[in-house]
């Protein structure tokens, strides 16, 4: 194989986002993806392409989410068009349901302070009676007292989506190594190597370390600290249902295919992807508390996922001073920001630096010391 | 309370295990899915085996056999929990000083935990899926399912009724329904023609069971001589029809044949059901002889999961009456692992067990290799995943678009993400990957399994947290 | 498709309503023998809507998911026939929420 220009590490969303994108824009990129027993993290999503409420403590990541919402339905046209698969994704706003009269003032308070004031633009509160007319099919628990509606929010097959960034990726004439996980980097005079199974090796002159929470360990031998810890979160899934929910909720939406996904918790277990009847009952609880004629649906599978969190819960993208065409990207949101990343920032690695807001998402901002 | 044993299965192994765990003195709880014990094989034993029922009589020495077992069974004091369906299994956390599992239960409609120190699933074996066009059509079941009919219901198939496939349970059915004044239309063997000569250097072994080797001719010979219709190397099985079935098809080495049907029996062989003990991460181990996965497992029944125990033919399949001698093999494991039997005890407790599994697997090898798994070209139209609707053609264009990855597969296709868990389709996907990539089935594993091992409503799941509360 | 054997019918029976109609049902059989018997199918799915029976009668393939005393998506043939049990087909996706 010829060298290519770029090497990404992890066959993921957010790694074949930007080998989508730089492949689009005439450069050559191999992605090597990791074994079987890996995380990953893309194949336990939720599904929401999600704005109202991000980035309360770090203003640029709330305007880099609305910027990759709004790439969506174009990124969306291209990617269907080029892999042939669709992704079933749909733009019908969605809700933050309170479940108390406080809650629902609370939750205005927090919106208002991210937008400066007032309500985000595209963001409006809604009472009990707005929420249920909009809602026709679904009838709404006592406690219920309204919702946060943006209607910038969408909706997303995860697993459609990667598949067909993998395949659209494949198309332009990328190339995936499966099973290929990388054993070392090293620098070499003009570039990086990678060593991996069976002694394997690859050369490129610039190495996107995309690799989800195995991306620290990559990166570590050559000085370079990455604050990032797992979080766990289980989810549970009904039977395919008819429809009831027009548009995604946090912690519940209804799927293209008819199943109902509910989430999903927030737990410091390590690297433990396991689930939990406690769990399950937990989100169970939750789900029967907004919409009580859920109590009949069955669950036909319980999973869970470890988000990958950087201490403020932003992205996490860096090119260490030391190792130029070296870049580690990482970020929890990986599908609100497959279109922003497969753009924006593809451009930016191409131009060999970070630029406007996204110069806010470099690992500086924690001020960990590093070797570099 | 915590029991001493917590057996999941109410069939051979787990009624077996039960009553010598009682002889031990050790406080057990039996969970089983059916309202009386027995098992499948044993399904209905006791309603059957009714004084001077005719049913009974026709359904052979070794099903009347389970009524005295079940006898024991009932008076053997374990608290036995019929209707019970279990959904999860948890170990609790290592910060416990004491191990114990919980068992969630669903049981009339309630959800309940079930705590004890050792779990033993006997939880037997499912009919082996193989897709063929049209075995989604209303009329198209299993022969086990059939039998279930039989035992339970009292129920014989009518309508021009076919039976198609290999092993002993189509022949044992199929003599059971002719001695019941049951019509069968025809008997399509499956098994490959020269499968008795691959069968002989088996022979002598599978002698040491002399008796259910003539047993098996006898049935044979009675088919034979009320002159059933019977075609061999069968091929190709079509169920055709609109809405349901109407007419089968098929070929042999001489042509294509077609007939008229009212209901098609099938049976391709048993797979261990391997649910449960996958979704606890389990190492399994893949079993070329019959084509399937099991546990792997030391040499009490313990799993690689410490406390958890598999016997019966979740272990492997290996009939009934190795069932009745596992348990008793998972029982004294269970008894030695909970410091109630010595080492010494346990060890002449064990060589007496192994006796029995030994000569009631005599005649195994013989029949793995008589009653191969099917290998015939699964065509792209046919369905594999019946939950999802998802043909091969399907899986097999996302199998070969990258890794052989069983879990990249099923989250590109949804196979095995319906109801059924992938219990239907698992395994021809795994085929379907390791064609694709040409590589051996061993190697291809399976995907993972995630609770609930039954659906359980959301309802049921939330009411544990009040429960607690 | 299926007919009781001669001395099933002088055992014990109870009355089931399958789909309204009462129905007399043999103590033991499930109820997704009774509707096998009765209507032939179980349910039809919830993508293509085609129709679907009993397969495995064993717990494990899920096509014999119907509405028993009004549950939806219960597998009818875990379900031993109970006097006065109500069993109806469940056609095509469940509507979980009445409107």
């Amino acid at each position: 194989m010829a060298q290519p220009d770029h090497i990404v590490i992890g066959a993921g969303t957010v790694g074949v986002s930007l080998a989508y994108g730089l492949q689009k824009r005439g450069q050559s990129v191999c992605v090597v993806d990791g074994g079987a027993s890996d995380f990953r993290a893309a194949r336990a999503n939720f599904g929401l392409v999600w704005v109202q409420g991000k980035g309360g403590n770090l203003p640029a990541y709330a305007r880099w989410t609305a910027e990759s919402a709004a790439l969506w339905p174009r990124f969306r046209d291209a990617l269907e068009q080029c892999s042939g698969i669709g992704l079933d994704y749909q733009k019908p706003g969605g809700l933050v349901f309170s479940l108390s009269e406080q809650a629902l003032i609370d939750r205005r308070a927090v919106l208002e302070e991210i937008g400066g004031g007032a309500l985000p633009e595209g963001v409006e509160m809604l009472d009990r009676d707005a929420l249920q007319a909009r809602l026709p099919d679904a009838p709404l628990g006592p406690e219920v007292a309204g919702a946060s509606y943006g209607a910038s929010d969408g909706h997303v097959n995860p697993l459609k989506l990667l598949a067909a960034l993998q395949q659209g990726f494949l198309e332009l004439g990328g190339e995936i190594l499966w099973d290929w996980p990388v054993q070392t980097l090293r620098t070499t005079d003009d570039g990086y190597e990678l060593t991996g199974p069976d002694g394997e090796t690859l050369r490129a002159p610039n190495v996107i370390v995309a690799a989800g929470l195995a991306t620290p360990g990559i990166v570590a031998p050559l000085g370079v600290d990455l604050p990032l810890r797992p979080q766990r979160g289980q989810l549970l899934v009904t039977e395919r249902m008819a429809p009831m929910l027009p548009m995604p909720c946090s912690g519940l939406r209804q799927t293209a295919d008819g199943t109902v996904m509910i989430g999903t918790t927030h737990e410091d277990v390590g690297l433990d992807t396991g689930t939990t009847q406690a769990s399950g009952t937990m989100v169970a609880e939750r789900a029967l508390r907004i919409l009580p004629a859920l109590s009949g649906a069955r669950i036909v599978r319980q999973w869970s996922g470890l988000r990958v969190l950087s201490p403020d819960g932003g992205p996490l993208y860096t090119q260490p001073e030391a190792y130029p065409g070296l870049w580690t990207v990482s970020c929890h949101s990986g599908v609100t920001l497959a279109a922003i990343h497969a753009e924006r920032l593809a451009e930016q690695i191409l131009a060999g630096a970070l630029t406007g807001d996204t110069r806010h998402f470099s690992k500086d901002r924690f001020h960990v010391p590093t070797l570099a | 309370m915590i029991f001493d044993t917590a057996i999941i299965g109410a069939g051979p192994a787990g009624m077996q295990a039960a009553c010598d765990l009682r002889a031990r003195e050790l406080s057990v709880i039996v969970l089983d899915e059916q309202p009386a014990p027995g098992g499948q094989i044993w399904r209905g034993v006791e309603r059957n085996c009714q004084p001077g029922s005719e049913l009974a009589q026709r359904l052979g020495a070794e099903y009347r056999q389970g009524a005295g077992v079940a006898r024991s069974f009932r008076a053997c004091g374990a608290d036995y929990r019929p209707l019970s369906r279990v959904w999860q299994i948890e170990e609790t956390g290592p910060d416990a000083t004491e191990q114990c599992w919980q068992v969630f239960v669903i049981r009339e409609g309630q959800a309940e935990v079930v705590e004890a120190r050792r779990v033993l699933l006997a939880i037997g074996a499912q009919e082996r899926p193989v897709p063929f066009p049209g075995w989604t059509h209303p009329g198209v079941m299993t022969v086990g399912a059939a039998q279930i009919m039989l035992k339970s219901g009292g129920l014989l198939p009518e309508g021009p009724v076919w039976i198609c496939g290999a092993g002993p349970l189509p022949l044992l059915y199929a003599h059971q329904l002719r001695k019941l004044g049951g019509q069968i239309a025809g008997f399509l063997d499956t098994a490959p023609r020269d499968t008795v000569r691959r069968g002989l250097p088996h022979l002598s072994g599978a002698l040491r069971d002399w008796k259910s080797l003539a047993k098996g001719l006898a049935w044979q010979a009675g088919l034979r001589a009320a002159g059933l219709r019977r075609e061999t190397g069968v091929r190709q099985l079509r169920a055709e029809g609109k809405d349901r079935l109407e007419r089968i098809r098929w070929e042999t080495p001489e042509g294509e044949k077609t007939a008229p049907a009212g209901v098609l029996l099938i049976h391709e062989g048993l797979v261990p059901s391997v649910h449960p003990t996958l979704s606890l991460q389990c190492e399994h181990t893949w079993s070329d002889a019959q084509q399937s996965l099991r546990p792997v497992l030391d040499a009490w029944g313990e799993t690689t999961r410490r406390g958890l125990f598999v016997a019966g033919d979740a272990a492997g399949i290996d009939g009934a009456r190795a069932a009745l001698a596992k348990g008793t093999l998972a029982a004294v494991g269970i008894a030695r692992s909970l410091d109630v039997l010595s080492e010494a005890k346990a060890k002449q407790a064990r060589a007496a067990g192994d006796r029995a599994l030994s000569k009631a697997r005599a005649t195994r090898p013989l029949l793995d290799t008589l009653y191969p798994a099917p290998e015939g070209k699964i065509s792209d139209d046919v369905i594999v995943c019946r939950c999802e609707e998802l043909t091969a053609g399907q899986i097999r264009a996302a199998a070969g678009r990258g890794s052989a990855d069983p879990n990249r597969v099923k989250s590109e296709t949804r196979a095995g993400m319906g109801p059924c868990q992938g219990r239907q389709c698992g395994y021809t996907v795994a085929r379907l990957i390791a064609e694709a990539h040409d590589m051996p089935r061993a190697e291809v594993g399976f995907h993972n399994i995630r609770p609930p091992l039954k659906p359980v409503s959301v309802g049921e799941l939330a009411s544990l947290g009040k429960a607690k509360a | 498709m299926f007919r009781p054997l001669p001395d099933s019918s002088e055992g014990p029976t109870v009355t089931v309503f399958v789909e309204g109609q009462p129905v007399e049902a043999y103590v033991g059989e499930t109820a997704a023998s009774v509707l096998l018997r009765h209507l032939g199918t179980a349910r039809t799915t919830s993508i293509s809507e085609s129709p679907r029976a009993p397969f495995c009668m064993m717990g494990c393939c899920f096509d014999c998911l119907a509405e028993i005393d009004g549950k939806g998506s219960t597998q009818s043939c875990l379900e031993p026939v109970r006097d006065g049990m109500t069993i109806a087909r469940q056609m095509s996706a469940r509507k979980v929420v009445a409107r």
